[in-house]
């Protein structure tokens, strides 16, 4: 599973990276996820069912499905 | 004896070679000095031209990672995503996601455009000069947005009706090469390119 961020003028960036069957790393991905929903950030998963691709909004690490591949981090929508 | 004359002769020639050449290597010189400086004090935010493309480049392996192949090939032949709407059926109404423009929403069965969604991801942490999302990770951040929070993501837009920022004309035909994308199928199973845009 990796953890990215959207970031303005540079693309996505790694947070962390790790399998979250492992209590160590997912440790880490649990603190990584953390850190960026304190500062605000919105979380997506993207998933896929029978090929069609959909997203959903996670505001709890337990609430990522275990197979997930990424979390993407976007800064918060405003209206613009 | 014949020595002393190659000497001198070397010597005349060593003087003749200064004055005709040492204004011009002597200025040659102060250039190179005035220009290294001024290359040490190059200012660290000078932009670099290749960023923008490289972070372009970033957002489109994300969105293809995201979306898949086919989706991306779409985005780069439109230059918009696609998705449904969640209302209704589910397949009555749909958005055009434009990178950095408003969000289009139109009726699938008849095309008729419904409204305009106006959208930003302003990184409160990015530093000054850090500018804006890539094109592709700005149109990936709506499509998400879209898929996980619709009715969160359009109470916070601004909406307007069509024509505000778009042009009418210009998304109507987007309308109908969406639909000729789709019916070729080549988006067909992926990023939700998977259905009629418009009759």
């Amino acid at each position: 599973m990796k953890l990215v961020r959207m970031r303005p003028g540079h693309g996505d960036e790694l947070l962390a990276e790790g399998d979250p069957e492992l209590a160590e790393e997912e440790a880490r991905l649990i603190e990584a996820f953390r850190r960026q929903l304190d500062r605000g950030l919105w979380a997506a998963v993207p998933t896929q069912t029978a090929g069609h691709r959909e997203a959903l909004h996670v505001r709890h690490f337990d609430e990522v499905p275990r197979d997930a591949e990424r979390i993407i981090f976007i800064p918060p929508a405003v209206g613009g | 004896m014949s020595g002393v004359a190659i000497a001198a002769l070397a010597i005349v020639c060593v003087a003749l070679a200064a004055v005709a050449y040492g204004p011009e290597l002597a200025h040659a010189r102060r250039r190179r000095r005035r220009r290294e400086p001024a290359q040490r004090r190059r200012p660290p935010d000078l932009p670099d031209p290749g960023e923008e493309l490289r972070a372009e480049r970033r957002a489109e392996r994300l969105l293809g990672e995201v979306l898949g192949a086919e989706a991306l090939e779409a985005y780069r032949a439109l230059g918009f995503l696609h998705c449904f709407g969640a209302g209704g059926d589910g397949r009555s109404y749909g958005y055009l996601i434009y990178p950095h423009k408003p969000i289009a929403s139109f009726d699938v069965a008849t095309g008729e455009l419904l409204n305009e969604h106006c959208v930003s991801f302003p990184d409160r942490e990015a530093p000054a000069g850090a500018g804006r999302l890539p094109d592709a990770d700005d149109a990936l951040a709506k499509w998400l947005a879209l898929q996980a929070d619709e009715r969160g993501l359009v109470n916070e837009a601004n909406m307007h009706l069509p024509g505000r920022q778009l042009d009418p004309d210009h998304v109507r035909r987007d309308i109908v090469r969406l639909s000729e994308w789709t019916s070729r199928g080549a988006a067909a199973p992926e990023g939700n390119l998977d259905g009629p845009a418009a009759a």
